[in-house]
């Protein structure tokens, strides 16, 4: 069967990792190869790297990183942040990712979905969706969640799909940080409308949301950044609890 | 060892190139008739749209050459695909060097098939020292049906072939470069050949 994918979450700012990462271990822990090759050893089936930096060097400094990683790598990474075009994505992948997540762009210019689509094949287009609920209404929200649009979730995601996006990548704001869970309801619903495999995001606290996240949610995978980072969970214990909850995975 | 993988513009190609060079083996781009045939291993890779790729592959005039190839030739992902006889994909003639054609998952299933899923029914020298029922990592919206040129299944939909071979032609819908350890030694049992 198809394993469902737990797949850690890696910041990134000028071609190194950010936030404390509590892994004692580590000789350098801004090293994302470093980091990438533990994850990768623990038992992640992915990894997705979010490039944050704003300087000029931004996209030399992160095709570095890009090329670094798939020499040690041996598992699929994905890149996001920041990538607006078919040029942006062409050098990444071209360097040896994987899969490129688009957002903002893809917001401001939906067509970017379908050249990316047709360009490289849909299996490396990964679209992003950070939502959050207004009035009872999800809507999609831009720059970390700051800015909301006319979008609504479940249309901007039908609309994603039909585009030819390879997989979609939901970030509930609500949930994001609040170790509290992931958005179930919303997740389980984003797979009665569309039928391409879909990530879930934001929330994770403990290992029986991971379960919950399967289960009640539906997702394909699930992505989580500080919980691992900060080792309150370990791939290899929170990939055996979900084979005790009768829920594939590779182990 | 001369290991050429074959450059027609259609897939990820540096994946390949490094997952070689983890393995101690060094390899080239081509696509140069010459070099490819003086070979001893040729890796076939592919992503993205089958009809586009087989266009590329006919422009370079590669599509008359690999099937007359007599060496060891991997096809991988859409190369495996472009290796069978046609892909609704498209409505792609393919190579025909495996006698099947390769269809699209029915929409009980989420498509793309993306992640990790086993292989068993393991059955050649390609899969030498491994175990039934690893996990390889696979993404792919069309497949090879199971059939008598399978040396491996996956169930996903249903039971199909996620690796072919005939005589010195194989192929794997799996990504051995990014299968972890296990790819990894799947790919040194086919440069070790």
């Amino acid at each position: 069967m198809l394993a469902k994918r737990i797949i850690p979450c890696l910041d990134i700012k000028n071609g190194r990792t950010v936030k404390g990462v509590n892994f004692v271990d580590l000789r350098d822990a801004g090293d994302p190869v470093e980091l990438a090759e533990i994850y990768s050893a623990e038992g992640a089936d992915e990894l997705v790297f979010l490039d944050i930096s704003a300087t000029e060097e931004r996209r030399k400094t992160l095709v570095n990183m890009v090329r670094s990683v798939a020499e040690k790598i041996n598992i699929p990474f994905t890149v996001g942040g920041g990538i607006s075009s078919v040029e942006d994505v062409e050098i990444l992948l071209n360097n040896g990712a994987d899969k490129v997540s688009i957002n903002s762009s893809a917001v401001k210019n939906p067509q970017l979905i379908n050249d990316l689509a047709q360009k490289f094949g849909s299996q490396c287009v990964v679209v992003a969706i950070d939502a959050k609920q207004i009035d009872g209404q999800w809507i999609v929200h831009l720059v970390g969640g700051k800015v909301p649009t006319e979008l609504n979730l479940f249309d901007w995601a039908v609309e994603v799909a039909e585009r030819g996006a390879g997989e979609i990548l939901f970030t509930s704001m609500d949930n994001d940080g609040t170790k509290n869970g992931f958005a179930n309801e919303a997740l389980a619903k984003l797979s009665t409308l569309i039928n391409i495999p879909i990530i879930a995001s934001g929330g994770a606290g403990n290992i029986q949301h991971f379960v919950d996240s399967f289960k009640e949610g539906k997702a394909d995978a699930a992505l989580a950044a500080s919980v691992f980072h900060f080792k309150e969970i370990e791939i290899k214990a929170l990939k055996q609890e979900l084979r005790n909850n009768g829920i594939e995975v590779r182990l | 060892m001369r290991i050429v993988i074959i450059n027609y513009g259609a897939g990820n190609i540096q994946s390949i190139m490094f997952a070689i060079e983890r393995l101690g083996f060094k390899a080239v781009l081509s696509n140069n008739p010459e070099e490819i045939q003086a070979a001893d291993k040729v890796i076939f890779p592919g992503v993205g749209e089958a009809s586009s790729a087989m266009t590329k592959l006919r422009e370079s005039g590669l599509d008359s050459l690999i099937p007359t190839l007599k060496q060891p030739v991997l096809g991988i992902c859409l190369g495996m695909q472009l290796m069978c006889n046609s892909s609704e994909e498209g409505n792609t003639k393919g190579l025909g060097i495996f006698d099947v054609d390769v269809v699209k998952f029915s929409n009980q299933v989420k498509v793309p098939q993306m992640g990790w899923n086993q292989i068993y029914n393991l059955k050649s020298d390609l899969f030498a020292a491994i175990p039934e029922n690893e996990f390889m990592y696979l993404v792919h919206s069309f497949y090879a049906p199971n059939c008598p040129e399978a040396i491996a299944t996956t169930n996903y939909d249903l039971e199909y072939a996620s690796a072919l071979q005939k005589d010195n032609f194989y192929g794997t819908q799996f990504h051995p470069e990014k299968s972890g350890e296990v790819g990894e030694k799947i790919l040194e049992n086919f440069l070790k050949m």
